[in-house]
Parts: C-alpha cells; structure tokens; sequence
C-alpha cells in the first residue's frame, strides 16, 4: 500500500471524519471549510488580500507576539507546579528547579520568551506605524495595542521579582521606587505635601501608591505575593481578554491593512 | 589608542550629538540607506567590529551576563526592521514618483488569496522557526539566579530590567517624578492620541516615508534615539553609582567624577546679579518658572504664526489637534534639552523647589 493510501483510508475513518468535517483543503469549497470550521483558525478570514499574507508586510510579529505569549502561558503554568510565592521558599523552588528536574528548560523558555516578547511587541508596533495602520477606521485597535504593550511590560516586570533573588529584588526596587514620586499621590511627589491637614500628613509612606504596590515600605514577602497573582493571573487574564478585542477588531477594521 | 577613542566617543555628551547626526543623516539620505547595498556594507563593516568589541575583556564581560543576551538581539531586530521599512519606503516612494503607486496597491497585490494554505503555512513557518530559536537559546544560556534576595546589601549599579532603561537612564536628567511617573505616562497618552492628531490620509496600508515624512521622522526620532538609544547607554555605559563608563573602561568602583551642578535660580541671583537667593520660594525661582511656563504655552502659538510648518499643520489639523501635538513634542524635546543644558552649563534644575519636591 502506498503513503497516500494510508493518509487515503485514514480519512475515511469513521474518527478522522468526527473530527474533520471537510475533505482535504485542496479545492475552494474545503478552503473555506477548514478555516469557518476550526475554532482556532477561523479567527483568520476565510479569504484575504495577497499584500496581507505577505511576510514583507506585517512581518508576521503581532502573531509571533499571540505565540509567545501562548508559550509563556503554558510554560509558566508548568512553573507554577514547583514555586511557592514566600520568601522562605521562592528562591529554594527556583535552585531546586535548576538543579533536580533533568533537562528542565521550561524556566530557560519563559524568562527568554518573556524578553523575546517585549522585543516583538515593540517590533509589531513599530511595522504598524510604518504601513501607517493606525489611521482609519483601525484607531480604536492601535488604542488597545499601546494597552496591550504597557501590559506586556507589566507582565514581564511583575516576574522579575520571582526568582526572589538580589537582581530580583533590587531592580523591582529601582522600579517601583518611581511610584513614591508620583505627583500627589506619592510621599515624596510634589504636591503631596499639600494634602495635610495640620499636623497630620494623609499621603505618607504607609498609604501611598508604592506602599498599595508593594503592600509595604519596601520589597518585601506582601510584596512577592502581590506581584506573583498580578503575574499569574490578573495581568495575564486582562491580556487574554484584550487580545480578544484586538483580533476580533482586527477583522472588523476590514482585516490586515490595504492601500485604499 | 583606538579603545580609548571609543571610550570617549561613547559618552553620551558626544554619542548622544552624533547618534541624532547619524538619525538625521539616515532619513534624509533613506533612498541610499534603504538599499541592499548600503545593508551589505554595514553588515560588513559590523562584523569585524563587533568582534572587535567582544574580544575586549571589558565589554565582553558585560555582554556576557544572561539578561543582556535580549539586548543584542533587541539591536540586531531594530537595526534590522529599520533598515528593511526604509528599505521598503524607498521602493515604494521611487514608484510612486513614477507613477506607479505603491507595491501593496498592484492589482495582483490586491487580489485576494485563501487563507489556507497562504496563510496558514507563513504562520506555521514562523511559530516553527520561533520555536527552534527559544528552544536553541533556552539550551545554550541558563536563566540567571544570583545570590537569594537581600533587602540590606544593595548591588552597585542596581539596574531596572532593560527595557525599563530608557527611564532609568533619563533619571540622570530629571526628577522621578518626571522620569519615572509624568514622562512615561505622557508616552502612553501621546502613543494612545497619534492616529487621532494625524490626520493625513496618505501612507495607509503601505510602506513609504515621503508621504508622511513629518509623523514618521517624529516618530523615530523617540523610538530610537530617546528610546533604544537611552536603553543603549543603560546598558552598556552606566556603572556603579550610574556613573559613565566607556565600553571598554573597567568598572572602577573608586572612580570618581566632579560634578558641580548648579540652579538656574543659582545662576542668575549669585552669578550674574550678584545680590544671593532670595528668601522666598517663588520670588527664587521665578525666573525658571517664566521659562518653563513660556516654553510651554508660548512656543505653541509662535511656531504657528511664525514659520510656515506651523501655519500650515495648525492650518490642517485644527487648533486642538495642533496644540496638542505641540504639546508631546515639548515635553518630547525637554529630555534632549534638558541634557545638553546639563553639558553645556552644568545646569541642575531649571526650577529647583525641594521644599515642595518640585524640581524640574
Ligand atoms: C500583546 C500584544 C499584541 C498582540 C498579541 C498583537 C497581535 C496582533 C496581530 C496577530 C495582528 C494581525 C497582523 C499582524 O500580525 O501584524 C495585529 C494587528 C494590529 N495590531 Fe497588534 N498586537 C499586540 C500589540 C499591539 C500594539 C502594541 C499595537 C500598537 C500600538 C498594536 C496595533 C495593531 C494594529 C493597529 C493592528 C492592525 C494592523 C493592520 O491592519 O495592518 N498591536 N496585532
């Protein structure tokens, strides 16, 4: 028996057909088929201009950018298994992840992936503005991409701290270290001397933007738990939601832009 | 010798000039920079240099660190990306001289094509192709882990993560509450307003720098010199106590640099009037708030009536829009401003009010 009439009969299973409800995408009507009827791919049109599809013009980096982030939600899941977010164990969790589990490069591909998408999303920024994609009607959608990057970068900042090692700590001190310096609502903004009523001082390091960041003067254990639910799930849930606006808008705005 | 060249070419009072020399040199000679020629040249010449650089013990040491490894990469891709836009731009520019619109608007071009395979297949190939490079990188570089947190011993430079360097670095020229809290915010807002301010209709959907030579120059200009370029120094020329160290210098932890930076309000009361601070606050530092406040609120309106640029983009876009940008570019152009007062007269504060932790 040949190849083909292995791939031949084993489309004609009664299995392959419960999940494949089309024949092989070789003529249009199957074309169409394959993409309306996966939930994954039919978040693609079904047909699209040849100026869209091509590598040259979108540079494929906002779906390289959904890709990583896919890796990085499933690789930091696998994380989740062997790290607990205190300071006595966050630390001994990573030494131990290095040392007894053979192999192991899931710690290696997040922290990498995580680098390598703050460069994509920047790069896919930089290609939208210069094919001039946020004009209209896309101006909404390019709104939701500057979110989508401040969360990136939240996203990856939040899990700097982890590790709970020196360059954890103080380079998440370096950095929320700005927030106490916020007008008004920092202890050490300007203006935040205004807001006393006689002697009582109601902006102060123990109720100022930095202190709701870290849950204290300084990075510390309320701190590491703070961050490791931002970065495990409340920032990448706000993501996932608007990566959902993003691509549904994407569709919307009349798909990958064109010359008019 | 040649080192030591670098070494003094690198400081930003010198690199900062000539990396908007270089910025200014690229966009209005981008036909000659976006061709294939020009891409093979640098690449040529980069090699040896860059091997150059890593063989120095000095600099390799510092490229050597794990989290540093994105940071090459980051500047290969913006080298890249810039070039191949450009390159594009160029292309597209020369057909539209000629008559014959851009590439993206050929009617073969503008044909539509079946997802699958066309696209389908470009994006397998790419998650196939990111994929093999996370796992080779993963392989080859272990996530770093340094000494378990320690809340009493400070590292010497402590660093935000990269990307955050850019700020950190521009902490040299402001306040925190500027550099880490208004100037930051102002970049999210102003990114958020750009296709609202912008309202030329040309140049969407294609590549080309001719038709939107204005938003496209303002544009880079803050990605890559106040952005990349920022992060850049960060990087590679910041060492402990955030002092400059050149690419090649060791990172002399008793190196000692003299800084004697004075006020405005120093300046002109003890300088040039010779009579001392006064005693009040606002009375002390009037003269940088008039300059400030005159920088914001009436450079705006002079530009329109006085230059043709203004005229015409107040003209064009309507006044909101108009002050509005003029704004962004303001607080934009503060930072280089800010930095070459700094080297040109040692200049700390334009507006020096600790008192109320108002130092601008
Ligand atoms: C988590 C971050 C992001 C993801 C996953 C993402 C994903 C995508 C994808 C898959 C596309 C389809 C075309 C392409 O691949 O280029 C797209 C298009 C687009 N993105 Fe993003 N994006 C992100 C962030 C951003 C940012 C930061 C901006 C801008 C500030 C942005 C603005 C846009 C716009 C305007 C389009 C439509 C482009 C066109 O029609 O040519 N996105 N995005």
């Amino acid at each position: 028996m040949s190849d083909k009439g292995i791939a031949k009969q084993v489309r004609e299973t009664q299995v392959w057909k419960s999940i494949f409800r089309h024949g092989p995408p070789d003529n249009s009507r199957n074309r169409a088929a394959v993409i309306a009827g996966n939930v994954f791919l039919h978040l693609h049109p079904i047909k699209l201009k040849k100026s869209g599809v091509q590598l040259g013009y979108t540079w494929c980096m906002g779906g390289l950018t959904f890709f990583i982030f896919l890796a990085l939600t499933v690789t930091g899941l696998l994380l989740m298994f062997y790290y607990r977010p205190t300071a006595e164990y966050a630390f001994n969790d990573i030494v131990a992840l290095r040392e007894h589990v053979p192999l192991g490069i899931m710690r290696e591909i997040h922290r990498w992936g995580a680098h390598a998408m703050v460069i994509t999303v920047w790069i896919h920024m930089f290609r939208v503005f210069m094919t001039g994609s946020y004009k209209p009607p896309r101006e909404f959608n390019w709104g939701v991409g500057v979110i989508l990057l401040v969360l990136t970068l939240l996203l990856s900042f939040t899990g700097y701290l982890l590790p709970w090692d020196q360059l954890a700590i103080w380079a998440i001190t370096v950095g929320s270290g700005m927030a106490k310096a916020t007008p008004f609502a920092g202890n050490a903004g300007p203006g935040a001397m205004l807001a006393r009523i006689g002697d009582f001082v109601m902006v102060s390091d123990k109720n100022d933007v930095r202190f709701q960041l870290l849950g204290g003067r300084f990075v510390g254990e309320p701190a590491l738990l703070r961050f490791y639910i931002l970065h495990c799930v409340f920032i990448p849930l706000v993501v996932g939601v608007l990566i959902a606006v993003h691509f549904w808008r994407v569709r919307k705005d009349g798909g990958i832009s064109a010359p008019l | 010798m040649l080192r030591e060249l670098v070494n003094r070419l690198s400081d930003p009072i010198i690199s900062f000039p000539l990396a908007t020399f270089a910025f200014y040199l690229m966009l209005r000679y981008y036909k000659i920079f976006g061709t294939k020629k020009f891409a093979y040249w640098t690449v040529g010449i980069l090699i040896p240099v860059t091997t150059w650089f890593l063989a120095d013990p000095n600099f390799f040491s510092i490229i050597k660190t794990p989290d540093n490894i994105p940071i090459i990469i980051l500047l290969i891709s913006v080298g890249f990306f810039t070039w191949f836009a450009l390159h594009k731009a160029a292309i597209n520019d020369t057909r539209i001289e000629e008559g014959l619109g851009p590439i993206e608007a050929t009617p073969e071009n503008r044909e539509k094509v079946w997802s699958w395979p066309n696209l389908v297949y470009v994006e397998l190939f790419a998650i196939i192709a990111c994929t093999a490079f996370l796992i080779v990188w993963a392989i080859i570089f272990k996530a770093p882990l340094e000494e378990p947190a320690n809340p009493t011993w400070a590292p010497n430079p402590a660093k935000a993560p990269w990307y955050f360097l850019g700020l950190q670095e521009m902490l040299v020229y402001f306040d925190p509450w500027m550099a880490g809290v208004v100037l930051p915010g102002l970049i999210v807002g102003g990114l958020i307003a750009i296709p609202y301010i912008d309202t030329n209709p040309k140049g969407n959907g294609y590549f080309t720098f001719k038709e939107r030579a204005m938003a496209i120059t303002a544009f880079l200009y803050g990605w890559l010199v106040l952005w990349v370029y920022l992060i850049i120094v960060g990087v590679f020329l910041r060492g402990p106590n955030w002092t400059f160290y050149g690419p090649f210098e060791f990172w002399d932890f008793h190196k000692v640099v003299a800084s004697f930076n004075v006020n405005l309000s120093e300046i002109i009361w003890i300088k040039m009037l010779g009579i001392g601070l006064p005693k009040n606050l606002v009375m002390r530092e009037i003269f940088g708030i008039i300059l400030s406040l005159a920088y914001i609120i009436i450079i705006p309106p002079w530009f329109a009536k006085a230059t043709k640029v203004g005229r015409d983009l107040l003209k064009n876009v309507g006044s909101i829009r108009y002050y509005i940008f003029m704004f962004l570019i303001l607080m934009t152009m503060s930072l280089p401003i800010k930095m070459i007062l700094r080297w040109l007269f040692s200049l700390k504060y334009i507006v020096a009010l600790p008192e109320w932790e108002l130092n601008l």
